[in-house]
């Protein structure tokens, strides 16, 4: 894959579809990030993207992302002050200057965001992410399925306040780092781990920020954008077709819900898509098509830009795709930690790519 | 008081209509006329026309009520506009993005000279974000006197927490005089702080417009001899008194659509439906709930500025009278392209060039058009294979808005009604009011006054005592709007239920409307 090496206001708009397909319909909405990077790479210039592979062995990153409620953040705006208290914290614990960020969910809104944060602190920003996609809670990252003991959290408000959080493990991380969210007002900034170069080699998804601007520019232009992005993911397209039935219910401070998906033009398949923030799984008649941690995204069928889980409205034309998780996902720990189980789902993990070969 | 007679006009962009109803809302008489590039001639030609129909009971016209496309075409042509100094209280905070970010240029420069972010504004539960920077607040505004000629003021979770809102408007009066008009953003907007902000800006732009509205309208009334009071559409369907309408001119934006699904609605005597009213070029659908306009949920742009008005939920789709038909019968090509309010030059019946939707109507027996017949030559084949298209678009519409229920009714309205066929696929039947062609008139003479407010609550505890509270603020703000105080219900309470929030919590939005006040 051809490396991106800076993201100016052009990749931006890539970035953002890309983001939003990687969302698989959660994340949290692009609309905004991307008004505040576009707003900082016009005011201090693009920012440059770095592999994991040019960063010496001791280079600190900061993996970072917006914490707490999509409905308090359309309110609670960034502010440009609370991502320095941040390196200060990060730098006084660590005993060394930050080298770069990186965005530690490149799915949805943390996949943009991280451009704000670098282009003020003036760093670079590494092709990688903690996810490959995006996911509800903190301690679903790669680094947590690597097995890297949490060194440290890092919970920035935006009234000035930093908690910095040494947990005993990823779960005590999402407890900790929550309460010091919802104190601060529901929304902030959190760096999750300061990796070395090193820690991070093998722990993280590389080519993530790479990977998000060519999905977006692969559909731009494109005769058939819908085809366009399943050859860029490589993935299958499960069912086309239209929404006939939404249900939405609220459990466990998500919302979750279901969405029916009736094949148009062929012999009235119906697919069930189950959601929590994101699209957990896909049946058809009790039979799974997928589930996390592959990717499924549900995508507009004419345009192929993505629909997050709150914009999915009845009578809507859609695709539901479907893809293979990083292989770091597909270890006993990794579904352990964000397999169908970890979601509540009574069912065993199948990769995507075997389902179809075993029902065809 | 017993012949308490009202006009209702709507000014759209391809006609101007206008109807008079009596005390039991039946319509005495009603005009549709070309709408004028001057806008207040067309007014007042409209006035004119039913005025002289009702004859000597024009002395009995005791209430006006407009729907006007002003407001918008400022917006959109960059006229006419104020200028605002734009005050947001929410630093540390919220200063990535610093206010009127993504506006076109040419507008901002247009509406707003200066902006600032000061300290201040609420965390969602209350607590304060930072002290209220009131010194920096006077300082801006000592900085702009004389450069604008009105305020918007914005803080982070007004709709919950207004006084700093407040004490900002009481700062501006002092600093720059008791007639400066200020914006508060809680009392237009809900939660979402860029969408409030631009709203409110918008709103503070539009000031002079709107007085020039209301001062025309009044004197095209005073040359007809003319005493009465006076009210606005809304894009919800209600309606506000004309000083309400003063303080805010951004919410007569997108009346039009609100008015005819409330049009149809009267005329059909329905509250539950899906409304279509079918122009020149296009068909407009909406869907009636409770007898309101259902609203739609995606951010209404305006002019490039993306806002959080209350639309209606209307999907526009390329099918109207003026259509243009051409290719062959195996392939028929529908449109988009319209002659518009051509019609009567260029369609076939007419003995124009250019065949329309409405020939093909002419040619099945939908319509006829009075001592006009089609040329003999036609391709009958070509149109009916092209209004089979054309079901076939209106019927997908249909069922995009009816969220998968097929037991609706479908109420047709507007100068092409007759291209909806009566066995159209997903409506349980077609009904076709008395007047439907001028239902959007109609709907802003019917209309009731509202008022609405948003806000977040708590689940379990304190639920109830917090939709009480919110119900009685939007009550107040409908009596407000010109509502009758003691005819004023709460008409929806919509609770959507939010997720990663301390406790659980549902945003609530609640609306009261009622009949209007007798003057």
């Amino acid at each position: 894959m051809q490396r991106v090496h800076e993201i100016d206001l052009e990749t931006l708009d890539a970035l953002g579809r890309g983001c939003a397909v990687l969302g698989t319909g959660g994340g949290g909405d692009v609309a905004a990030p991307l008004i505040a990077a576009a707003h900082a790479i016009r005011t201090r210039g693009p920012v440059p993207i770095v592999q994991l592979s040019d960063l010496p062995n001791d280079a600190l990153i900061a993996p970072l992302s917006g914490i707490g409620a999509p409905t308090v953040s359309v309110e609670m705006l960034p502010g440009q002050s609370e991502v320095h208290r941040l390196r200060e914290a990060a730098e006084r614990f660590m005993g060394g200057p930050l080298s770069a960020v990186m965005s530690s969910e490149i799915g949805g809104s943390n996949g943009v965001e991280p451009l704000l944060w670098a282009s003020l602190l003036g760093l670079p920003i590494v092709d990688a992410d903690g996810m490959g996609r995006a996911f509800p809670e903190v301690q679903m990252v790669s680094m947590n399925v690597a097995g890297l003991p949490v060194n440290v959290v890092i919970v920035a408000d935006l009234a000035g306040n930093v908690t910095t959080i040494q947990p005993i493990d990823g779960d005590w991380s999402e407890r900790i780092a929550r309460a010091a969210c919802v104190a601060g007002g529901a929304s902030a900034l959190m760096a999750d781990y300061i990796l070395t170069a090193e820690q991070a080699r093998g722990a993280v998804i590389e080519g993530s920020v790479s990977h998000a601007v060519h999905l977006g520019q692969s559909t731009v232009g494109a005769a058939d954008p819908l085809e366009a992005l399943r050859s860029e993911l490589d993935a299958r397209v499960l069912i086309s077709g239209k929404i006939v039935d939404i249900e939405r219910r609220t459990g466990g401070g998500f919302v979750r819900g279901s969405v029916v998906v009736e094949e148009i033009g062929g012999a009235g398949r119906l697919t069930r898509v189950e959601i929590q923030n994101e699209n957990l799984a896909v049946f058809e008649d009790g039979e799974v098509l997928a589930s996390v941690p592959d990717l499924i995204s549900v995508v507009d069928t004419q345009t192929a830009s993505a629909i997050s889980t709150e914009s999915l409205r009845y009578g809507q034309r859609v695709s539901v795709l479907a893809w293979p998780c990083h292989p770091l996902w597909r270890t006993d720990r990794g579904l352990t930690i964000a397999g169908p189980r970890a979601f509540g789902y009574a069912i065993d993990y199948v990769p995507v790519e075997k389902i179809g070969s075993s029902v065809v | 008081m017993s012949d308490d007679l009202r006009i209702g006009i709507d000014v759209g962009g391809t006609n101007t209509d206008a109807v008079v109803l009596d005390p039991n809302d039946k319509i005495l008489a009603w005009t549709k006329a070309p709408t004028t590039t001057d806008v207040s001639s067309g007014i007042h030609a409209a006035i004119a026309a039913v005025l002289s129909d009702i004859g000597d009971r024009a002395r009995h016209v005791r209430r006006v009520m407009l729907g006007t496309t002003h407001a918008t075409n400022a917006i959109l042509e960059r006229r006419g506009l104020g200028r605002v100094a734009a005050i947001r209280i929410g630093a540390p905070a919220t200063t990535a993005i610093p206010p009127l970010t993504g506006w076109p240029a040419d507008l901002r420069s247009v509406a707003c000279p200066a902006a600032t972010v000061v300290h201040g504004g609420y965390l969602v539960d209350g607590h304060p974000l930072a002290p209220f920077d009131k010194a920096a607040v006077a300082a801006f505004l000592e900085s702009v006197g004389g450069k604008v000629d009105a305020v918007a003021v914005t803080g982070m979770f007004s709709p919950a927490f207004r006084d700093q809102e407040l004490e900002t408007a009481e700062i501006a009066a002092k600093v720059l005089g008791a007639d400066i008009p200020v914006t508060m953003s809680h009392e237009l907007g809900s939660l979402g702080l860029i969408e409030r902000e631009n709203a409110a800006v918008l709103n503070a732009s539009l000031y002079a417009v709107a007085s020039d509205v209301t001062q025309s309208l009044a004197r095209a009334l005073a040359e007809h001899g003319l005493d009465v009071t006076c009210y606005f559409a809304q894009n919800d369907g209600t309606l506000m008194a004309v000083d309400h309408a003063e303080r805010y001119p951004v919410l007569t934006i997108g009346s039009g659509p609100a008015n005819s699904i409330r049009g149809a609605a009267y005329l059909s005597g329905l509250d539950e439906a899906i409304v279509v009213d079918v122009g020149g070029t296009s068909s407009d659908f909406g869907v009636l709930k409770q007898g309101f306009p259902r609203e739609s949920a995606l951010a209404a742009d305006i002019g490039g500025v993306t806002t959080n008005f209350r639309m209606p939920d209307v999907l526009a789709v390329a099918i109207g009278g003026g259509t243009m038909i051409s290719g062959a019968a195996q392939a028929p090509v529908v449109g988009p392209q319209s002659v518009g309010y051509r019609i009567r030059e260029r369609g076939l019946v007419f003995g124009g060039d250019t065949a329309t939707l409405t020939d093909a109507a002419v040619a099945a027996g939908r319509t006829e058009i009075a001592g006009r017949a089609l040329p003999s030559h036609v391709d009958s084949e070509l149109f009916a294979a092209a209004l089979r298209a054309s079901d076939r678009r209106l019927a997908e519409a249909v069922d995009s808005v009816s969220l998968g229920r097929h037991d609706n009714r479908l109420v047709a309205v507007g100068g092409g009604a007759f291209l909806v066929p009566d066995d159209l696929e997903g409506a349980a039947q077609v009904v076709r009011p008395d007047h439907g062609q001028v239902a959007n008139a109609v709907g802003a003479a019917i209309a009731l006054a509202s008022g609405w407010w948003e806000t977040i609550i708590p689940t379990g505890d304190g639920r109830r005592e917090a939709i009480e509270e919110a119900s009685d603020v939007a009550r107040r703000r409908a009596v407000h709007a010109g509502a009758a105080p003691d005819q004023v219900e709460v008409v929806e309470i919509t609770e959507v239920p939010l997720s990663y929030l301390p406790k659980p919590s549902v945003r609530l939005s609640v609306k009261a409307a009622g009949p209007l006040a007798r003057s």
